[in-house]
């Protein structure tokens, strides 16, 4: 069975979804479910210290037991940031190393700062992390990361939240070509076709979030990039036909034909 | 007294507190969370243990939605 496998551990479904911008828990759990997702994303931030002790907990909705959880560093713009905030984040999901690593260098683009995500990752590849990380499609850096240690890389397809799908196949393809670890289109995706171009690419995968909770119907969106993302999948193994450019193939036969009417040759 | 930061408030308590005092204080015992103390992580198996001093900051967090 196809099946994804990161750091050691399987997984059947290929899609990894996030927790953010939903309109509440119930609709974020009903959109996860739908996607058929097994890895979720989330953020750590602080408590509030006291002011509501019976404010409902993320972790109590998406429960740890029943997905992996990967907690990212979103909102960091520099590697100790990211650091601390995965240190933090083992420490809250009872030492799981599984983590994504992301490293801003702008708050209006949040595009990536690839000089400080390679310092971070280094510094987590050594204490132990299982590091997928967050990067930009320059496929020199996405080898870099990879010699570090990093155990998945994820190239944006374009800036977080756009949802303008795949800007550069191109570099896409040739980090897809060199990678020896998981590759999982990460930031950008906006609709099912979207997803589905990363996987007949040769992705691994593909994590998104805003595409599934800014959807008019976002639990509606997360069962079509279920099915985009395994359509997308299918595509790729089944070894897609070439692509004939000024040229045309008929699919029914030539031969056989009725004879044609008067004045036009057979 | 000992004159805390805590998630970036100061707060002041009466000596002597353990962290896990401060989490009974204020009303985090049941939550899933993390707790950072001078920029090193308190492993939460030392919560009865790790007393508080003045002037310490400390980061409490838990896990958000997010992307």
């Amino acid at each position: 069975m196809d099946q994804l496998t990161i750091a050691g551990k399987t997984y059947t479904s290929r899609l990894l979804v996030g927790t953010g911008k939903y309109k509440d828990f119930a609709q974020t759990r009903a959109a996860i479910e739908a996607s058929g997702t097994q890895i979720v994303t989330v953020a750590i931030r602080r408590t509030n210290i006291g002011q509501n002790p019976n404010e409902p907990n993320l972790l109590d909705a998406i429960l740890p037991s029943q997905y992996t959880i990967l907690p990212n560093t979103a909102g960091c713009y520099n590697a100790e940031d990211a650091v601390r905030t995965l240190r933090l984040a083992r420490e809250l999901l009872d030492g799981h190393s599984l983590v994504k690593l992301e490293v801003l260098g702008d708050p209006h683009t949040l595009y990536p700062n690839m000089v400080e995500t390679l310092a971070a990752a280094r510094t987590l590849v050594k204490e132990g992390f299982e590091v997928m990380v967050y990067t930009s499609d320059d496929p020199i850096i996405a080898r870099q990361l990879e010699e570090i240690g990093c155990v998945a890389v994820m190239p944006l397809a374009s800036l977080i939240g756009s949802g303008m799908g795949i800007l550069n196949p191109w570099n896409l393809q040739i980090i897809i070509d060199t990678a020896g670890v998981p590759v999982l289109v990460d930031a950008g995706v906006g609709t099912a076709s979207d997803a589905a171009i990363a996987m007949e690419l040769g992705c691994d995968g593909v994590l998104m979030n805003t595409a599934i909770a800014a959807a008019k119907d976002p639990v509606l969106m997360a069962s079509a990039m279920r099915k985009a993302v395994e359509a997308g999948r299918e595509a790729f193994l089944a070894g897609r036909m070439p692509k004939k450019s000024y040229s045309a193939a008929p699919s029914s036969p030539t031969s056989g034909l009725i004879a044609p009417a008067k004045g036009k040759a057979a | 007294m000992i004159a805390l930061t805590i998630n970036g408030e100061r707060r002041s308590f009466e000596a002597p507190l353990t962290v896990a005092d401060l989490i009974d204080r204020l009303q985090l015992a049941d939550k899933r969370l993390a707790l950072e103390r001078n920029g090193q992580i308190v492993p939460r198996g030392t919560y009865l243990h790790e007393r508080l001093a003045d002037g310490d900051r400390l980061e409490i967090v838990v896990a958000v939605g997010g992307g």
